[in-house]
């Protein structure tokens, strides 16, 4: 890591833009490009915007410049046997912490432990005016204010360019194992994921694919040897761990290999199995589902909305594909009003979320 | 405390026309649900921050969504300011009544409209009590687990609106992590969901902006919250020691281990006096201070780390360790730290409860100076604190009948707010800002963040009608706030515009 603090040169490259009405396209490494609706405008490179700026495990957080590599912070945390809990997605050896945040992407662990967002303690931002401002901070407790920092994560840099992001950490558990049950129907698969979450199990994962049930037991070794012998399956070895759940987050399983479109859906986690045709991989306890179809965005989407959430298509989307799910006209509104106040010419990824912001 | 008066400068200087409104409202509304006379609306002027009092112009108590979107939306036509209110338990003046606004009490919505235990949520009304929403899942062994000490009587509404925590939220989280969606009802009328039924949502996260807005961008009518298995143990154990350094660095220790307690708080030795006198918790009245450390999960877990976190405690220097025997004494260990306040009370006429965060590890510096202060104001404080998370909760002790103590106590409070801010931390780490800590918000924030706050409000809220003058302050009183602070040898916003 080049450790670099280039904010100045960012905030003048800000508002030289805002000055000159140029768009931008706010870029880590680039690992996410794929996400979200192209975006046109002269790029903003964050990638050398790099260093961590302060980790205290005794504190719980860590503070890092956003172009830092999401390797580097989890290797640092890793040698103090702590970790990111949200498990973040990499999509890309290079991956940021910036890019991770502003997308709020999280692992399996998600359903358990909380996402990207709810880990994010402060941050230090440039608005589309090229004001550098600071909101939260490093400690656990703090409601002084709006909570912007948690609004940037998922906002995909379209309300701000994040410079430097705090993240609550948590130690590593002592023990992991994955148990597999084979056969179960989608439905029990759902029942069981359920049945489980509702006793203070370590459960730390869920997946299900192709009448194949994995879970993840994350804890000291006696609440995983106890949890393992009540929930049965078949035990895997570290190795199996490490890479199975490793290549769910960062699509790297064979399910993700199609090149049928790819969807997220998330939902209510006890939904049905859904009428739509293709092929599922559920996670989360059943509340984010990746469905590799070929139905058409409307059907998908109405479906979605049925069970109480929404539908994101994630890969493979034709030119012009709308990706993220519709919101509603008065939700729509708050939005134009918010991406407003932060910026008023709409030059940060103006189009990368929705057309309208 | 007693009566001061709040600095009302900010809010809306237009006079409402009061039989106007009274007369729009009206059939809005059934009849003893819009409050006009003094003595009914004696209660609502002030809610746990009772310094501060002030009558509002009258009170609605709707019971229906319709309703709450017919009072708003004719107040929006009309001028009007609002302000929310759960149960009023607030302890920074955020649920202070206007003079020429509605109070608009949500007291009414009480019910709980859904418990899926297979989902684990609850799907409930904004006036339902905190600890209502455990009591009814516990029948499947289900908890909602922020539990703020006021949780008898405070709402899930007025929790959201201040993202409250409680002693658990070190492994918990604070609301804002136990909740999925919520209803609200924007000053124009209009109703929205945000959040859903799974774990995110399409678009920006509105739920995280909407909690803790202090009732400055929406009226929450329904709040539908995470529930979590109740854990198969809990256990607490009690440590003493002779110094509070040894007891902030025990906490680290704790944490350094991997360990992570559903609660770790700590009380300094005039805290452990006036529980002790109060509840008889068994507490060891030479210490210095205590930590009460409960850990709970499995069976095995809680066996594993007890055993762990007992030795930290000796080898942190504590000079006693105690551990719960049974229940019963895991609950009389509590009931000295949760009496805490009340406790302080019986020791003087008044007290003033403080709420600042600080990175724990400054927590020896951040004593000192207020032991400091203490002496200089001559006023004595006693220290409850959270300690997990870096929560502190000093209880100035005074008397307002004697003349000045008052103006002092909020000076001296005033002082250790900006000292949290000082060493890195904040002015509030969970009372919210509202109208007391409205003056130290320009110590935390520059006028450029400040400014951020006020585009969001905007968004929302473009009239400025919710809840006006709290939460976020002018850049006028911050000039004039500053001023008052240049004799410390710093202007502190020499750039701000002026108006
Ligand atoms: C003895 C005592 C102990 C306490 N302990 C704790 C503690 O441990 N942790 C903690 O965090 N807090 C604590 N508090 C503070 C207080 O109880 C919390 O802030 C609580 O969440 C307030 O809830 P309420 O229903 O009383 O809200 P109110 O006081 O009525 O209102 C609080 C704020 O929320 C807004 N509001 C209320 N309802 C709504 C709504 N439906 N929609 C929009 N805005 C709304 C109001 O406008 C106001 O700004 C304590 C208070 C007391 C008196």
């Amino acid at each position: 890591m080049q450790e670099q603090d280039i904010s100045v040169s960012l905030q003048e490259h800000v508002q030289e833009a805002m000055a000159s009405h140029i768009p931008l396209r706010v870029q880590g490494n680039g690992t996410k490009d794929f996400l979200g609706r192209p975006s046109q405008g002269e790029r903003l490179d964050i990638s050398e915007h790099q260093g961590i700026i302060n980790y205290e495990p005794t504190e719980l957080v860590i503070t890092a410049r956003t172009g830092t590599p999401l390797k580097d912070i989890e290797k640092i945390l890793s040698d103090y046997q702590q970790m990111t809990p949200f498990e973040p997605p990499y999509f890309g050896a290079n991956a940021t912490l910036g890019g991770t945040i502003a997308c709020n992407l999280s692992g399996p662990w998600r359903p358990y432990a909380g996402a990207a967002r709810d880990f994010v303690l402060g941050t230090r931002l440039l608005n589309g005016k090229g004001d550098i401002m600071n909101f939260g901070g490093e400690v656990m407790k703090n409601v002084a204010g709006y909570d912007v920092s948690r609004l940037m994560a998922g906002a995909m840099g379209t309300l701000g360019v994040m410079l430097e992001v705090s993240i609550k950490v948590l130690p590593k558990p002592e023990q992991e194992t994955t148990l597999i049950m084979h056969g179960p129907s989608g439905r029990a698969a759902l029942d069981l994921m359920h049945s489980w979450a509702r006793l203070p199990h370590p459960v730390s994962a869920t997946a299900y694919h192709d009448e194949q049930l994995y879970v993840r037991l994350s804890g000291t070794p006696d609440s995983v040897r106890v949890a393992r012998e009540l929930i049965g399956g078949e035990e895997q070895d570290e190795d199996f761990t490490r890479q199975f759940w490793q290549s769910i987050k960062n699509h790297q399983h064979d399910f993700f290999s199609s090149t049928d479109p790819l969807w997220r859906l998330s939902v209510a986690s006890d939904t049905r199995p859904m009428q739509l045709v293709g092929n599922w991989l559920y996670e989360w306890g059943g509340a984010q589902r990746w469905l590799s179809s070929t139905e058409s965005a409307e059907t998908i989407r109405k479906a979605a909305a049925e069970a109480g959430g929404h539908a994101t298509l994630y890969r493979n989307g034709a030119q012009g594909d709308e990706l993220f799910h519709p919101l509603a006209p008065g939700l729509m509104r708050i939005h134009q009003q918010l991406k407003k106040a932060f910026d008023p010419k709409g030059i940060l990824n103006p189009g990368r979320m929705y057309k309208e912001l | 405390m007693n009566e001061s008066q709040p600095d009302t400068r900010e809010e809306q200087p237009t006079s409402v026309d009061r039989e106007g409104l009274i007369a729009a409202l009206r059939p809005l509304l059934p009849e003893d649900a819009l409050l006009i006379d003094e003595e009914d609306l004696r209660p609502y002027e002030c809610d746990g921050l009772s310094a501060y009092r002030r009558m509002p112009l009258l009170v609605a108590l709707p019971d229906h969504i319709d309703q709450v979107r017919a009072i708003l939306r004719q107040c929006y036509e009309l001028n009007v300011p609002v302000v929310a209110r759960g149960a009023g338990t607030g302890l920074s003046g955020g649920a202070l009544p206007l003079e020429q606004g509605v109070l608009l009490s949500l007291a009414k919505f009480k019910d709980i409209l859904e418990i899926d235990p297979h989902r684990r949520i609850a799907r409930v009304q904004p006036g339902v009590r905190n600890l209502a929403i455990s009591q009814a899942a516990d029948q499947y062994g289900l908890y909602y687990a922020p539990d703020p000490s006021s949780q008898i009587a405070c709402t899930i509404g007025g929790n959201v609106a201040e993202n409250s925590g409680g002693v658990h939220c070190l492994k918990y989280g604070l609301t804002v992590h136990n909740i999925q969606k919520l209803r609200i009802v924007t000053i124009e009328g209009e109703l929205l969901d945000i959040g859903g039924e799974g774990l995110d949502a399409a678009g920006y996260d509105l739920l995280a902006l909407m909690t803790g807005s202090e009732g400055m961008l929406g009226v929450i009518v329904e709040v539908t919250v995470k529930l979590l298995p109740k854990p198969d143990r809990a256990q607490v154990l009690l440590a003493a020691f002779d110094d509070v350094v040894k007891a902030g660095a025990a906490v680290g220790n704790i944490i350094s281990a991997g360990i992570i307690p559903a609660g770790l708080e700590m009380m300094d030795k005039l805290a452990i006096q006036a529980a002790e006198d109060f509840v008889h918790a068994g507490y060891p009245l030479d210490a210095e201070a205590i930590l009460l450390c409960e850990l709970d999960g499995t069976n095995e877990e809680v066996s594993e780390h007890i055993y762990q976190v007992r030795e930290i405690l000796r080898q942190s220097g504590a000079t006693e360790v105690r551990t719960a025997r049974d229940e019963a004494e895991r609950m009389t260990f509590w009931k000295g730290r949760k009496a805490a306040f009340p406790a302080v009370g019986r020791l003087s006429p008044d007290y003033y409860c403080m709420d600042g965060t600080i990175p724990r590890k400054r927590l020896p510096e951040v004593l000192r100076a207020m032991a400091d202060m203490s002496k200089e104001y001559d006023l004595p404080v006693a220290n409850v604190f959270h300690a997990g998370d870096g929560n502190l909760h000093p209880l100035i002790l005074y008397d307002a009948n004697k003349e000045g103590e008052l103006e002092r106590t909020e000076e001296f409070g005033g002082r250790i707010l900006e000292l949290c801010v000082q060493v890195g931390g904040t002015i509030t780490g969970e009372h919210g800002v509202g109208m007391e800590k409205i003056n130290q918000m320009c110590v935390q924030f520059n006028p450029l963040e400040l400014t951020q706050f006020h585009a969001i409000k905007e968004a929302f809220d473009p009239r400025g009608l919710l809840n006006p003058g709290k939460a976020v302050p002018t850049l006028h009183r911050c000039a004039e706030f500053g001023a008052m602070h240049v004799h410390h040898g710093e202007l502190p916003f020499p750039e701000l515009e002026r108006f």
